[in-house]
Order: C-alpha cells, then structure tokens, then sequence
C-alpha cells in the first residue's frame, strides 16, 4: 500500500511538475500516526495543498463560507505549520467531497475546534518532507535543517525552495508523527490576516450564489403557502401569456413561476393567484395560548434536577421571579435563499449556491428524486450570510425538485418577502425563572422553565449557575407549530442568554450583591464542589469575568451606567460590560467591552469581526426584532418595517481576546448569546427599566 | 423601441421591457452581477450604484427613468480596483460575507466625490442608508475615513509630480 502510495505522489509530481500531498485532514485524525497523504484520484485534486515548482502554494478550503471567515483560518493554520509566506498562498474553495472530507459544513461554530490538529498535522507533514528532500539532496542530517519562508536551509549555509524539492519531496516517506513549531514562533496565526476573498468582494465579482449563471439556465420564483394551509387552485392564464414565461407549474402546495429573467419571473407572478385551504391557522394569540398553556401544565420534560427546588424555595427568605419572551424571528441573510438545480436526463444532478450543509443536500436531494448521491455533484458558492438559515436545504430542495419537473436548470430566487414570510425561524419561546434566596442573599434554589414553539429542548440544564447553586429543577415543554423553525445563529443561547443574565441580575439586585462578584463565588464553588457535573471550565469563566471587569473599569466610570454578562457556549467564553447613559430621557448603550476566551486565536481580524458582528447582531435583534403571525402569514416581510440595526445605532465595542494557546473553540456564535444580558442590564442601570421580552420597549 | 444608457463608460442599447429595474438590468442582461439584490425595496442599499455620479438603489429604479444616463456599477468604480475605498476596505479588512459590500463601497465613494474630507458624524450618517447583516459597520466607517486619507494623499503626491 505503502509504494502504492508513494508511487502515485511521485507520479504526481512528476505529471505536474509540483508536489501534490492529498491530505485526508478529516478521516485521517484520531487514528494512529493519523496525517497521511491519501492516495488522490489523478486530475481531481481535493483535501490538499500544492505547490507549484514556482513556489505557489495552493490550499483548498473545504467548508462552506458564510461570512465566518473559515476560508482564510482554515489555510493560516496550514501555510503556519508549512512554514511558507502568506503572500505565496493561493486558497480555492473545493466543492463537496465526501471521499476526502468530514464535517464539510458550516454550523455550531465548531470547524477549527474540528480540524485544528488536522490544519497543523497538514501542514507540519508536508514541511518535514520538504526537509528530508533537502537533507537528501544535501547528504546532511535532516535535523541539522530548518526552514524559512518556504526554503529549506541547511547546516552549510545551503538554501533549497519549497518549489525546487517539489518533486523530491513527493517521493519522501510520510512522517507519522511530524515536529510542529512552537507557538512564540507562529508567524501567521493570531496575527491579522485579510480575508482571501476581499480582492473578489470589493470588485464585485460573481461569486455568490444569486450570481450562478448557466447555459440554458431558467429563473424561478416559487409562491409559497401560508403555514399550516394547503394550495386549493391557482389561476395563471394570464401569466402563462406573458413575455418570457416558460411555465407556471404546481408542486407540494407551492405555485412555481418558470421564465428567462429576472423581471418577466416576477411580473408574472403578480399575475398569478392562489387559493388555500385551511382551518385554525395559527396567530399570535395562538401562541399566546400555547405559551400560557405550556407554562401550566405538570408534564414538563424535567432536564435537570439538583438538590430539593420545591423544599428549598419553601424556606427562602426572598423570592425572585420574572418571565421573559421572544417572537419567532427571520434570520435574513442579505442574500436571499436561492440555489441552482440542473437534474438531468442520465439521473446526473449538478446542485449549486450557497448551503451550510452541501452534504445534507445531496443526500436529501438524492432521497427525494430517488437519485444515486454519488451522481450528485454540489458546487459551493459563497454565501452572503447565513446564521443558520442555510442549514436548512429547503430550497435546495424545491430548486432540485423543480428541475426535474420541468427538466432544465433552474435558479429558484426567493424576495425578500419570500425570505422573510417563508420561514425557517428562530422558535419562539418563553421563559419563567425562580430564584430563592436565603437571608445573607445567596441563591440557594434555581428553576427554570422554557416554553418553546418547536423548539425542541428550549433550555441548556447545564449551563451556568448550574454547578454552583444546591437546588436545581429545570424543565422544558415543546409545543408543535405549523411554523417552520431552525436554528438561528447560536440556537437556543441567542435569547436564552439575555434571558438568564438578565435574571441574574436581578438575582443579585434581590440579594444585594454585585453581579460580577456575585458570579465569581459561585465559580469558586463550582470549582472546589461542584453540585452534579459541570460541563464549563470554573478558571476559564473566572479569567474572562475578571478581565472584563477591569478592561471595562467597572463601577468606576463617572456618569456611566454599567450592566455585566457572561456566558459559555460553543465551548468558548465570553464576557462583555455594557455603558449606558440617558439621552433625551432615553437609555443608549454607548459602548461594550468584550473579553473572550476562545483559545488560541488563529485571525485576529477575522475574530474581531465575529466578536463585534456578533454583539451587534445581538443588539439589534434584542432591541428591534419584530415578528408576529396573523392566519398563518409572518408580518412584516421587508425592512421598511422589519428593523435591522444600522451603522448609526451601534455602539463602540473593544473585543479582547484571553492569551493562553488552547486548542480554538467556537468563534462564529459565542460573543452573542450574553449580549442581550449586557445591554439590558445597563439599559436598567441607567433607567430601572428591566426589560423582559425581545424586541425590548423602550 | 431601445433605450439608450451609457455603463461603465460602454454605451449600450437595450431592447427589454422600459419597467425593467436598473438592478435587473444590470445583472440579467448585462452579466454585470456586481450590484446585489437585498429587498427590491430600496431600503437595504445592496443595490447602489452612480446614476450621473449620484448614488441611487437600482432596485426600484425603471431603466425608461435613467435612458441616457450614465451609469457606474461596482465593476466599474475603477479599472484596476484599486480606487481608494476599494483599498480601503481591502486593508482594513471590512467584509464579512461581503454581500452588501458593493453597496456600501458605491455609497461611500460617493459621498467622499462630495466631501472629500467627512467629519466622523458625516461618515456615521452618510453610511447608515446601507445595511450589513454581519455588522461590519465600526471597519465600514474606518474604512470611508481611511479612504479619505489616501485619496488625499494620493492628490497631493499627484500634484507634487506635475508641478
């Protein structure tokens, strides 16, 4: 197998004149002596890094983009460890292989925690064979050599390129176990690296997916039912005459307009009508009812359980309770749903646009049209953003379908109001907390409920003070709704976050105690005995808490009003104070420090961009996300009346990153979960306005 | 009957419906796919392009309204894509998933071709028409001022050479 192996890298080279290492950087971890040069297809190359006999080194990124910034991580890890210059890499997205790949997908913000050690295995691999080339080359001592911008230097004063041993390289034993650098040395990661794309992004250039063109390519626009209804009729006489219409077609309840542009597509949608059929479609007193009913009844799934809530909040001295609420709310990517869907005669499909999930696709595409997955190539655009929405193939799926309903290719776009109105949403959900206290004001009872509109599991038992206080009982109820939901960038914490730092602020209010310390004797218990299993790391937690404590100065800012969070998620931990004031007899946050420990920072201007995206994403939908339902129809369905936060509603933010070298977590969700907590505690602090629902009314 | 427009200093004949938008235009007939689609409604600013030099959402705007006119997209801001804002947005690394930046980067060379020289207010307020979803705004009003700064730099080094 061996020669085979080595036999075919040589081959490689020797074909093109470049040293061709195929990485499994997926399957391959975990094994013993993981990191090993697959044996790729000749003429396909995936999972690897090239370079050239010019020096050119090339790195296919295999997750799908969405504003995250992995397609610039991802290859700093490997050009690191590879030890060549950042302007000699060239980075290309690969499309979906499932040969070579795991884990292709953009979701829970885990992709470096996943291919961190793959990243650097990848690329300290392939250094170490560039040296033993030289060493040959040299007859000297591997060990006697170093490397440096992509040269391998030897003991005698000795250079070699990368390029030059390109083909020798290939042919060297692949090092199981490969040196890698020490980290004071990292000369790309946790410096600022540019996004590989801005070249492409500030010139305009077609590489998202609304901007696929094919040859013999159709545009389709699909109306859609509302929630719970089903399609009666629908009448397109007069739009089946209009110019560039090829067809106006019915499937699964939805009423699919077919046409050569854009425009004709969408004026002759105007001119088509649909009737439905549908009884008791849901409302927003619906939910409501199905919140209130949720909060009563005694056959809650009971997630965690500690001590004696029921006897414990008998004999507190003081009780504290609130209930909070969010509605269901879009995810609205600037760019629209869309995806292209070419099903062919041969049962060959070419699926492509923007998905989080290019696997799901596939496979749900092939199960749907009875189609082999492995005749179903999927190409990866970039996406312009997603926060979850993209992890549902929803529309990949109606594209595709359509396809082979009319068989040509199509690109089904969706408006905004399709967007908007045709679900995947955030659940709603409710939230009632009840803290006892005891007299010196330590909680000694925590319980809480969720009430979910299809939320599944609307809680997160374990999260912190979960470990920390005696008696715990937390519960969650599901209720079904005909309302398509999702998750929405960082699923469940988004609002379940602002929801128990807000609380907890009252908690320590109530108990008249300082909610950072406050929160940093609670760790210290958890940390020396903890109540059941914790599953944050208490000096971690502490590290962040007593960082933002003093980088925000706070309680010492003169005329400022402060509020304080900090949550887990994602396996990272953020910490954030809040500044408000009153302008005009209205609270506004002025500014947010941010610490975050999300271990070994790879870019620093990428996780800059995800702390501050992050917080003001978190913001903006506390403070404006508005939607209801009436008969089954989501209201609003544009911005004009759906607000999104704008540039002049932001306030400053410093992000600050914890310095400890631990493998990275998550970066794309964490910074948001605490950010409602933050603001809402400093819009009290300022005003004594708690503010318990989303979108907040002040 | 055609409509007559210049883009990107091409003229160009159009034989398609007069109510075709702009936007629609561009993109479906015109391959240029620079200029993105966000609502259709003019309140996002994806769709920003020039319209004799003025910024203007092309989403909603008829090209029977803009016969004649010259039209800048994104593609054509200029030919190396090296104008300053584009620069700018490149060094300070503003884009995310970079869908609006189009937008934002014709809104902002707009507005310094009119103040070359914007206070942090005139920045904060000339941008906030255009929305981005990431939330790139803090690097977006780094950028304009960055932007400011080179093109005034590049002014004087230019005056400098023909004098």
């Amino acid at each position: 197998m061996k020669n085979t192996r080595r036999s075919f890298l040589q081959k490689t080279a020797l074909a093109t004149g470049a040293f061709c290492l195929g990485f499994d950087w997926f399957k391959a971890e975990g094994k013993a002596g993981a990191m090993v040069a697959s044996a790729v297809d000749a003429g396909r190359f995936n999972a690897y890094l090239e370079i050239s006999s010019l020096g050119k080194v090339i790195l296919y990124s295999p997750n799908p983009e969405i504003g995250q910034g992995i397609k610039t991580a991802f290859p700093v890890v490997v050009a690191e460890e590879l030890d060549v210059d950042w302007k000699d890499v060239e980075v290309r997205q690969a499309n979906l292989d499932t040969q070579h790949f795991e884990r292709q997908l953009t979701g829970g913000s885990g992709a470096l925690k996943h291919s961190w050690d793959r990243l650097r295995k990848a690329g300290a691999t392939a250094r170490q064979m560039f040296i033993q080339a030289a060493a040959q080359t040299w007859k000297v001592d591997a060990s006697t050599c170093k490397t440096a911008g992509g040269v391998v230097l030897g003991p005698g004063g000795q250079k070699a390129s990368y390029g030059s041993l390109a083909s020798l390289a290939a042919t060297m034993t692949v090092p199981a176990e490969p040196t890698y650098k020490n980290r004071k040395d990292y000369k790309i990661i946790g410096k600022r690296t540019k996004g590989v794309d801005n070249a492409n992004v500030v010139t305009g250039k077609p590489v998202f997916g609304l901007d696929i063109d094919k040859p013999g390519m159709v545009i389709a626009q699909i109306i859609r039912p509302p929630f719970g209804a089903t399609l009666k009729s629908f009448e397109a006489t007069d739009a089946l005459k209009m110019p560039g219409i090829v067809d106006v077609i019915s499937f699964k309840n939805k009423v699919a307009i077919v046409g050569q542009s854009t425009w004709q597509v969408m004026q002759a949608r105007a001119a088509v009508s649909c009737k439905y059929d549908g009884q008791n479609l849901e409302s927003e007193s619906t939910h409501k009812k199905w919140f209130d009913e949720g909060m009563a009844t005694d056959k809650a799934q009971v997630q965690r359980k500690d001590g004696d809530f029921q006897a414990a909040i008998a004999k507190a001295a003081k009780v504290v309770e609130a209930t909070y609420e969010c509605p269901f709310i879009s995810h609205s990517p600037m760019e629209p749903m869309n995806f292209f869907a070419d099903v062919r005669a041969d049962g060959s499909v070419l699926l492509a646009g923007p998905t989080q999930v290019p696997q799901s696709a596939q496979k749900a595409v092939a199960s749907l049209l009875k189609l082999d997955e492995k005749k179903i190539e999927v190409e990866l655009s970039k996406m312009g953003g997603g926060f979850g929405r993209r992890l549902n193939n929803d529309y990949a799926l109606e594209a595709a379908e359509l396809s082979s309903l009319i068989k040509k290719p199509v690109k089904v776009m969706w408006t905004r109001e399709d967007d908007m109105t045709g679900g995947i949403y955030r659940p709603a959900v409710r939230y009632h907390f009840k803290a006892g206290l005891d007299a010196s004001g330590n909680m000694i009872a925590f319980y809480l409920r969720g009430v979910g509109l299809n939320a599944g599991n609307a809680t997160r038992q374990d999260n912190f003070p979960v470990g920390a206080i005696d008696n715990v009982l937390i519960e969650s109820v599901n209720q079904v709704s005909s309302v398509t939901t999702g998750p929405w960038r960082a699923p469940i914490t988004n609002f379940l976050g602002y929801a128990e730092q807000a609380f907890l602020d009252e908690v320590a209010e109530a108990g008249g105690k300082d909610p950072i310390q406050m929160r940093l004797d609670w760790l210290a218990r958890a940390k020396s005995n903890p109540v059941g299993k914790i599953t944050y790391e208490p000096d971690r937690f502490i590290e962040v808490i007593k960082q933002a404590a003093e980088k925000s100065q706070w309680k010492k800012k003169p005329g400022v009003s402060q509020g304080f969070s900090v949550y887990f998620s994602h396996l990272s931990y953020v910490a954030q104070v809040a500044d408000a004031v009153m302008v005009n007899g209205k609270p506004k946050i002025t500014h947010v420090t941010a610490v975050t420990d999300c271990g070994e920072v790879v870019n620093l201007s990428g996780a800059e961009n995800q702390v501050k995206g992050a917080i003001i994403d978190g913001m903006g939908h506390a403070m404006f996300a508005k939607l209801r339902f009436n008969e089954g129809v989501a209201a609003p369905a544009n911005f004009n009346s759906y607000r999104l936060i704008r540039g002049n509603e932001i306030p400053t933010i410093d992000a600050h990153f914890v310095d400890n070298g631990i493998a990275p977590t998550g970066l794309g969700e964490p910074a948001l979960p605490p950010t409602g907590g933050s603001v809402a505690n400093a819009i009290y602090a300022a005003s004594k306005k708690r503010l318990y629902r989303q979108p907040f009314d002040i | 009957m055609s409509i007559q427009l210049t883009i990107n200093k091409k003229k160009v004949s159009l034989d398609i419906d007069p109510n075709t938008p702009l936007l629609w235009t561009l993109r479906d007939h015109m391959s240029l796919k620079g200029t993105k689609f966000g609502c259709g409604i003019a309140q996002c600013g994806a769709c920003t392009v020039w319209v004799n030099g003025e910024a203007t959402r092309s989403c909603v705007l008829p090209i029977s309204a803009v016969a004649n006119a010259d039209i800048t997209t994104i593609e054509g801001l200029s030919e190396k894509g090296d104008h300053p804002v584009q620069v700018a947005w490149d060094q300070l690394d503003v884009p995310q998933c970079g869908y609006c930046q189009a937008g934002q980067i014709m809104t902002a060379a707009s507005l310094l071709k009119k103040k070359p020289k914007p206070t942090a207010t005139e920045i904060v307020d000339g941008m906030s028409g255009n929305i981005c979803r990431c939330g790139t705004y803090h690097r977006i009003q780094e950028a304009v001022k960055l932007a400011s700064d080179l093109a005034s730099k590049k002014k004087s080094s230019t005056t400098k050479k023909s004098a």
